[in-house]
């Protein structure tokens, strides 16, 4: 057992009582860093931040706001691992109420988060139900680059975006290959083009400095690595290019490791072929989105050190780029030594996030199967939490309950990996949101369903 | 017995073909008497496979018919259910002894929704066969010529999901899609070794988005909501007018009218031996449909994908009809937008049918957390629902919209031994099926890799149907 810490919270001028801090005791304390949970643990925020959690006892300041978890469970907040989140209101022939489809002209230099509406009823559904960041990826066009991806946040407010253009999305199995034309060979060359493109543009770019001054109306408003205009008036480019400049430019950051690159493939051939991507370039950041069939190759891609974001319980070959289906892909890629992360992969990935928390339990159930592979409790809560934010890179920031942490907490009504269970508290950066949705106050209005003097349109 | 009744057929009709022949070289004109057709053309050739007596103890068992047993004692042989009880109930001579400590038994799933074999894993164009979608009404297909026995789907939800029956219906893109077929999970060479013997038909009937978009969008009817009623309704008087001509035929005989197999699948309808089941989504279109059924003279058995059941629960309460559902699945179309998580306990709640249903090959795997969800959403709502009675909706329910609440659904002695033995409580994510029994014949054991199904497609593949 792990020895209690005693720690005392220093405030600043402590005197008086700091709305922000907050602190939750008496539950059942998961951190989701893969360790099993804590019986009667403390979480405690300030700031929006995590000052401390797990098996400690903290004297707190005077007046400190004190949360009561007493037969509850408390966890860090549901990571979506690869999700289109907040991108789709109604999914199907309901004009004007998605933002999915991305055929126009530009391919990689697209990005999510303009596309991305807070206000979208899954995402409030989804908050509801303790899910409180997401991987939001765009869906492919024309091409095998889908675009740049964001990490959200699911806040009741207007600021959605947690970090922009954290990835570029690129297709290279069978929908690659469709993409491509019909072949992979097709979709390698593509893929090997652009990055020379990419590669070009960015050796004859000038680093920022050196450039000349500019006149105020000219410069940049927005300042990310990527903006293609950094790469604009004297970076020359070859005549036989495939990539619009913008594209071109966005590839820039993934060429040189800025920006994580997300892989989607099924098949274990096509795995091994990413894998040699990375050999070939290896400065690129590979996260292998799928890989249904991870298991047959676990030892190389653990080798390789490349992460992975799985659906989890996918087990029918539901394609021919998923003959080997196994729901125990994922027990079998972590026990090879595979960093992997649950997501929502050719799912109902614009809404149903919340039954990762589900399926996260069916892995731990696996345990128990002869001649099933499943992880651990405490692993399989990592899988939807820590796990998809290490994999870009965000394990410092979100995902577990840690010192220095986004303070993303959820007070579940018991085990969270339970479909039973229901999030009771929703806490994103420290505040606390509201859990209320559409579908909540329809169960109001209908609750009872004999008549009354009005109409139930007069419920509300 | 399908067989001798075919051949039955088949002998009415050489006599038949004889006695016309001489009316007519007697000259005096005198009615033939009627020939019957053959309903069953495609019968069932199911046969259970052996089992040995069997005695489950010490486990808590669901009966499906409301009751709970700790420390309770599940009883079969022959195939069918013998005994249920607690701890006092003797075993037949050279029963086999299960020791249930710890353990679940319930019936085996039911899952009223399925295209398992219709759309088959993998999910290419060459198996794509759920929906004829060349015409709006279509009652003349029949989802078991579509069925693939070797969908690998059929495997996962045995072992997975501890689904014993399945209903097998075409899609939706038709107000009338065709017939559906109950199945046994059981494995075999064709669809008629796993057809529910004696089970009746079904009709797959639709309102709503789809079939409006699927011939909207090809500028033919229905290309709205009022097209989709007036076509139902026009092909229903033409349903009438055809039994009308049968009607008459068989009490007077005469000449034979001409068949058609549409119109004999909604004959079979107005009869009462076919029975509706309607994917409709919305409250008010399901209303619409309830008045539809008066007007023609049928029953619906029960609404598929009823996202707004609990609206009209009422409704259904008062016209015997079953809802299926899902626990929470929410607006991935206009007519699902509406959807809440507590649909399913107060369709319950109401003194209606519920049912909980998958329409997916995924979700059939996991009914049984389905349920879970939605009776902790219901009991948080303040609807106090038990275990065991929420597990009407698993297997009781669901046989009694399939017309087979007298063969299986509830572990009531005679009924088929259609058993499952669960690793620990079924309403718990970490649970799984153990074993499972078909009319008593042990279908999986999870610690005998001998005993589960690998489809044809998946022998020799890598994994081989997840069982390496």
């Amino acid at each position: 057992m792990i020895r209690r810490l005693f720690v005392a919270l220093m405030l600043a001028g402590a005197a008086p009582v700091s709305a922000q801090t907050f602190a939750i005791v008496g539950g059942t304390v998961a951190l989701g860093d893969g360790s099993q949970p804590i019986p009667n643990g403390m979480v405690v925020v300030r700031d929006g931040r995590i000052v401390a959690a797990g098996d400690i006892r903290m004297k707190l300041p005077p007046g400190t706001q004190v949360i009561d978890a007493t037969g509850k469970w408390v966890t860090p907040g549901i990571v979506a691992g690869f999700s289109r989140l907040g991108l789709s209101e109604v999914d199907l022939s309901a004009e004007g109420s998605d933002d999915t489809t991305t055929n126009g002209p530009f391919s990689a230099a697209l990005d999510v988060t303009t596309s991305i509406n807070p206000l979208n009823t899954p995402i409030a559904v989804n908050r509801a139900d303790g899910i409180t960041r997401a991987l939001v990826a765009p869906n492919a066009g024309k091409s095998i680059f889908a675009g740049q991806g964001a990490v959200i946040d699911t806040g009741a407010d207007m600021d959605p975006i947690t970090a922009p253009r954290k990835f570029q999305f690129v297709e290279l199995g069978e929908t690659g290959k469709d993409k491509a034309g019909g072949s992979r060979s097709s979709a390698y060359v593509l893929f090997h083009n652009a990055l020379r493109e990419a590669a070009e543009l960015g050796r004859y770019a000038g680093p920022i400095q050196s450039r000349r001054r500019l006149e105020a109306e000219e410069r940049p408003v927005v300042r990310n690595p990527n903006e293609s205009r950094e790469y604009g008036l004297e970076a020359r480019r070859s005549e036989d290019v495939l990539l619009t400049r913008f594209d071109a430019a966005a590839l820039v950051p993934v060429l040189r490791g800025q920006q994580c690159l997300f892989v989607h493939v099924e098949k274990a051939r096509d795995i091994l072929n990413v894998l040699d991507l990375k050999r070939e370039f290896p400065a690129l950041k590979i996260v292998l989105v799928g890989a249904t069939e991870g298991w047959t190759v676990a030892d190389r891609i653990a080798r390789a050190g490349v992460p992975v974001i799985a659906s989890a319980v996918n087990d029918l070959p539901a394609s021919f780029e998923q003959i080997a289906a196994t729901q125990s892909n994922v027990g079998r890629m972590k026990a090879a030594g595979v960093h992997v992360a649950i997501g929502t992969i050719d799912d109902t990935d614009t809404r149903n996030i919340f039954w990762e928390r589900q399926y996260a339990g069916n892995l731990v159930a696996l345990q128990r199967v002869p001649g099933a592979t499943g992880v651990s409790w405490g692993e399989a809560l990592a899988m939807i939490t820590s796990r998809p934010a290490q994999a870009i890179g965000m394990g410092g920031e979100i995902g577990s309950l840690a010192a220095g942490r986004r303070a993303d907490v959820v007070i579940w009504s018991g085990d969270p990996l339970e479909g039973s269970s229901a999030a009771e508290a929703v806490f994103i950066d420290g505040v606390r949101q509201p859990l209320e949705t559409h579908q909540t106050r329809l169960l109001q209005r209908y609750r009872y369903l004999p008549r009354r003097d009005l109409p139930e349109a007069y419920r509300h | 017995m399908g067989l001798s009744k075919a051949a039955a057929a088949l002998a009415l009709a050489a006599a038949g073909g004889l006695l016309s022949g001489c009316a007519e070289l007697g000259g005096k004109p005198k009615s033939a008497p009627a020939i019957r057709i053959n309903e069953d053309p495609y019968p069932s050739t199911y046969v259970r496979y052996p089992g040995v007596p069997t005695v489950i103890r010490h486990a808590t068992v669901f009966d499906g018919d409301g009751r709970r047993y700790d420390d309770g004692t599940v009883v079969f042989a022959d195939g069918a259910i013998q005994a249920v009880g607690g701890p006092g109930l003797p075993a037949p001579a050279r029963a086999v002894e299960i020791d249930g400590t710890g353990k679940w038994v319930t019936p085996g799933i039911i899952d009223v929704h399925s295209h398992l074999g219709d759309y088959p894993s993998p999910s290419v164009e060459s198996l794509s066969d759920g929906n004829e979608a060349t015409s709006p009404v279509r009652p003349e297909v029949w989802a078991e010529h579509s069925v693939w026995p070797q969908d690998p789907g059929f495997s996962r939800a045995l072992v997975n999901g501890g689904v014993t029956t399945l209903q097998i219906l075409p899609g939706s893109a038709n107000l009338f899609g065709g017939r559906s077929v109950v199945l046994k999970n059981v494995p075999a060479r064709t669809v008629q070794g796993m057809k529910f013997p004696g089970a009746p038909y079904g009709l797959k009937m639709a309102c709503g988005e789809n079939p409006k978009r699927v011939y909207g969008s090809k500028d033919n009817m229905p290309q709205t909501r009022m097209g989709n009623i007036a076509l139902t309704r026009q092909t229903w008087i033409k349903a009438q007018a055809y039994k009308r001509k049968w009607d008459k035929y068989y009490a007077n005989g005469g000449d034979m009218p001409e068949r058609d197999l549409a119109m004999d699948t909604l004959k079979g309808v107005l009869e009462g031996k076919i029975l509706i089941h309607n994917h409709c989504y919305r409250a008010d279109e399901m209303a619409n449909m309830i008045d539809m059924s008066k007007e023609f003279g049928y029953h619906i058995a029960a609404f598929h994908h009823a996202v707004e059941a609990y609206k009209i629960a009422d409704l259904l309460r008062e016209n015997d009809i079953c809802a299926a559902m899902w626990a929470d699945w929410y607006g991935f179309k206009m007519e699902s937008y509406d959807a809440v998580k507590e649909n399913i306990p107060l369709v319950h709640n109401s003194g209606a049918c519920a049912m909980v249903h998958s329409d997916d090959p995924n979700g059939i795997q996991r009914l049984n957390q389905e349920v879970a969800k939605a009776l902790a959403d219901g009991r948080r709502a303040g609807i106090n629902i038990t275990d065991e009675i929420a597990w009407e909706w698993l297997s009781r329910n669901p046989a009694k919209a399939l017309g087979i609440l007298d063969k299986t659904g509830t572990l009531t002695p005679g009924k088929m031994a259609d058993v499952v033995l669960w690793n620990g409580n079924p309403y718990s994510d970490y649970t799984r099926p153990e074993r499972v029994w078909i009319d008593g014949a042990e279908m999986y054991d999870a610690n005998d890799p001998k005993r589960r199904p690998v489809s044809d497609f998946e022998l020799g593949q890598p994994g081989e149907g997840d069982v390496k």
